[in-house]
This record gives C-alpha cells, structure tokens and sequence, in this order.
C-alpha cells in the first residue's frame, strides 16, 4: 500500500525482493548443488551467508563514510539520512557477520570466538559505528546530529581498511579473503549469487531506511501544532 | 602559530586553576590499580606478567574522567561561542586542548608508573623509554578525545556516551601501549619494541591530523 504511494519505496521493496530472490536460489546451489569441502565437511557451506555478509558490511561502512563526506562538504540532509540507514545497516550485517563467524568457528578452531586480528578488528569496527548510533540518539539538534555523525564515522572509517588487509598484514588464524584464487570454482557461483543477493537487500535496505530518516527529520523540522485550546477564534475587529 | 600559543596559554591557566581536578583523576587512576589487582589475587608472577595491561587500563579510564571535562570551562555562559568569534582558527583551538589534554595524561601515566611497580613489583629498566610509550600512548587517547569531547559535551547522557564512543576507537593504541610497555619490562629478545612503538606513531599521526581537519566543522555547526 505504502509502495505505491511512495515511488522511492517501491524501488527498495523491489531490490529486496529481489535480493531474497538471489539470496534463494544461491542458498539452494550452497546447501544442495555444491560439492562438499574436503576439510571441513559440510560446515563450510556458512561460507555462503558469511562471506557476502563481510563483502557488504564494507560495502555499506563505505557508503556510509562518502555520505557522511558529502554532507559534511555541501550540507545537504538528503546525504544524512543515508548516511543514517547505512551505518544502521552496516551495524546490523556487521553483528551478523560476527554470528556466523562464530558459528563457523566452533566447529572449525573449537572455539566461539578467538582475539585473532580479523576478528578483532571486526568487533572493533562494530562497537566504533554501533557508538555512532548512539551518538545520534542522544544529540536533539538535527544539525549537530548530522554534522557529529559525519565526523565520527569519517574517524571510525579507519578501522575499515585495516579489518579487510588484517588477514594480510598480521599471521591470521582466519583465512586470506574468499576469491577466484582462493575459492574453488564450484563453490564461487553460489558465493556471488548469494553476494549479489546480499547486496541487492542492503541496498533495499538503505533505500527503505533512508526514507524513513527523511520522513523522520521532515516531522522534526516542520513547525509544532498549536495545542486545541490555544487555537485562535475569529473574532469581529474592535469599532475604532 | 600565534593563536595556536595564545589557545595554550589560555589551556595552561585553565590547568593550573584546576589543578585540584588532576589530582581527582589521579586518585581514581590508583584505585583502579589498586583494584585490579584484586581481580587476579596475591600472584607476585602473575601481577608482574600484567602489570603492563593494568597501567593502560587504569590510565584509560581515567582519561575518560580528563577528557569530559575539556570544555567544562568553555561550557559556563557559553563561552565556547564567544572563542569561535575570536579571529583564532578552530584548529587553534582544537590543538590548544588536544595538547593540553595529551601534557594531563602523560603526567597522569607517568605518575602512576612508580605506583605500578610498588604494587605489582613490576621492573622498569628504562624509565625514559617507558615514557615515551607513555608519551605515544597518550597521544593516541587525547587526539580524539578531544574531538569526541567536543561532540559529547553538548549531548545527554555526555558521560556514557564519551567512552562508548572513544574505546573501540582506541583500541589500536591500547594493545599497541601494552605490548610496548610490557616488552619495555619484560625484556625484548626478538626486537619488537620498534613496530609496536611505530604502530602508535602512525596512529597518533593519522588521528592528530584527520581530527584537527574535523574539529571546525564539529563545533561550528
């Protein structure tokens, strides 16, 4: 109903349907069609979920740091409320990611978690924009929310490329990242149905979210009602 | 240069008139010292193996007691606005209380490093290079610190929202600080003092200079 009133809607419903869409038919190919691992058996096959999930966290931390740029640089609050839905989406993935890297790991290293640098970093880039959130929540003033926002995620950005080159750059329990070179080819369809899925859904995700921050911030900025017993009576101009 | 000096002078008495906070935030560093040895028990070894940890946790939150108050002053009667109107450029101002931040817990970290090796008997056979990690270490919170002080003095609940914001950032330098201090202590067989020190170095550089750029924008809106 709400979608077909609102063309902008309408498109995120139709990118996260489409998403799901992706999301099925890749999963299907993960838990069905493709071979099982040799070392790990089945319990690789979270590596369909968990590998598109940490593609689209960075995806969405990065879209957040040139929103939150770009409203800083012109000042523009349609840049804010994006900015908005990706940190809140990015959040959201980032703590699923670190779901499923749990629930990967205990079967695999025997352990939930381990302070191996990519996940430490990883936690770390959750708790930075999960802080930002708050941030937003307890700052009245839409102005100084965005432009605070912006700043901190800009600060917080920097753990983002640290997070995706950790396994590179420090001896990782975690292996290198999931490509052509890394990933045999039977399992790489599944991965980038399911990445494509992912980020098709983020992508409807943001676009629902940010219209939601945007109607939110319009309700803000509109002047308040007068309360009904203040409401001003037609009265006659006194005779002069 | 000239406003950044007259923003330090300006810090300086600031401090000096509020020398009694520094103090406070002194006292609270050494109960917690104090109190994290009670976490692990009578353990000489053990407390001498984390002597390093406890100092930086001890040093960090209280830096968080130091860090909400920078802009107590400027708050009264709002005279945060009437700096801005001054021809002094923010990033004056920012580097003013971002140095004068960084000089209160170098002193605060230093101060508690003889407290350390009373009660964990810990050993430090080069006092000037601990502190210089020290040094680094306390860079790495004040820079931004500063910054997010800024946002969050303005904000409810300025206290909770302060560390919620500052620790996950600051976790680099915590495990950087640590590790330096420890191999400082411990002994450094394999030549790892030098990364780790570099590690704070770039850090402390990028954060100096990315939240010096950020703090005009922060606190002119």
């Amino acid at each position: 109903m709400g979608a077909a009133r609102d063309p902008g809607a309408g498109r995120g419903y139709g990118f996260m349907m489409f998403g799901f869409l992706l999301l099925l038919v890749g999963s299907y190919i993960g838990l069905f069609r493709a071979p099982t691992e040799a070392f790990m058996g089945d319990v690789y096959r979270i590596m369909y979920v968990h590998v598109p999930t940490a593609w689209n966290t960075m995806l969405a931390f990065t879209f957040a740091f040139f929103c939150a740029l770009l409203f800083l640089f012109r000042g523009d609050f349609k840049w804010d409320s994006r900015h908005e839905a990706a940190v809140e989406v990015g959040v959201m993935l980032s703590g699923l990611l670190c779901m499923q890297g749990s629930l990967w790991a205990k079967p695999t290293w025997g352990v939930w978690w381990d302070w191996d640098p990519r996940l430490t970093t990883t936690a770390v880039m959750f708790f930075s924009f999960a802080g930002i959130l708050a941030l937003r929540r307890f700052v009245d003033d839409p102005v100084k929310r965005a432009t605070w926002s912006a700043a901190a995620t800009i600060v917080a950005y920097v753990d983002v490329p640290i997070v995706y080159f950790s396994v590179r750059w420090w001896n990782s329990l975690h292996q290198m990242q999931s490509s052509p070179e890394t990933v045999s080819a039977p399992f790489l369809i599944p991965l980038r149905t399911n990445a494509f899925g992912v980020l098709f859904l983020m992508t409807g995700l943001i676009m629902l979210r940010a219209r939601v921050a945007a109607l939110r911030l319009e309700q803000e900025l509109a002047p308040p009602l007068p309360p009904p017993h203040a409401a001003p009576s037609l009265q006659p101009e006194p005779a002069r | 240069m000239r406003d950044l000096l007259a923003a330090l002078h300006k810090e300086a008495l600031l401090q000096w008139r509020s020398r009694a906070q520094l103090l406070a935030v002194f006292v609270f560093g050494a109960t917690s010292l104090l109190l994290f040895s009670f976490a692990v028990g009578p353990h000489a070894e053990l407390l001498r193996e984390n002597a390093a940890g406890f100092l930086w946790l001890g040093l960090l939150l209280a830096s968080t007691l130091t860090l909400a108050e920078t802009y107590q002053a400027e708050m009264e009667q709002r005279a945060l606005e009437g700096l801005l109107l001054l021809p002094a450029s923010p990033p004056a101002l920012y580097y003013g209380k971002a140095l004068s931040n960084w000089f209160q817990l170098t002193l605060l970290g230093s101060g508690l490093v003889p407290l350390m090796v009373v009660l964990y008997d810990a050993n430090v056979p080069r006092p000037l290079a601990l502190f210089a990690v020290i040094a680094l270490g306390c860079a790495g919170l004040s820079a931004p610190g500063t910054l997010y002080a800024a946002m969050t003095h303005q904000a409810r609940s300025r206290q909770t929202l302060l560390p919620l914001l500052l620790f996950p950032l600051v976790v680099p330098v915590l495990i950087a600080s640590v590790k330096a201090t420890s191999l400082l202590m411990t002994g450094d067989p394999m030549g790892q003092l030098r990364p780790w020190m570099l590690l704070l170095a770039c850090f402390d550089a990028l954060h100096w200079s990315l939240c010096g750029l950020l703090f005009g924008r922060v606190v002119e809106d």
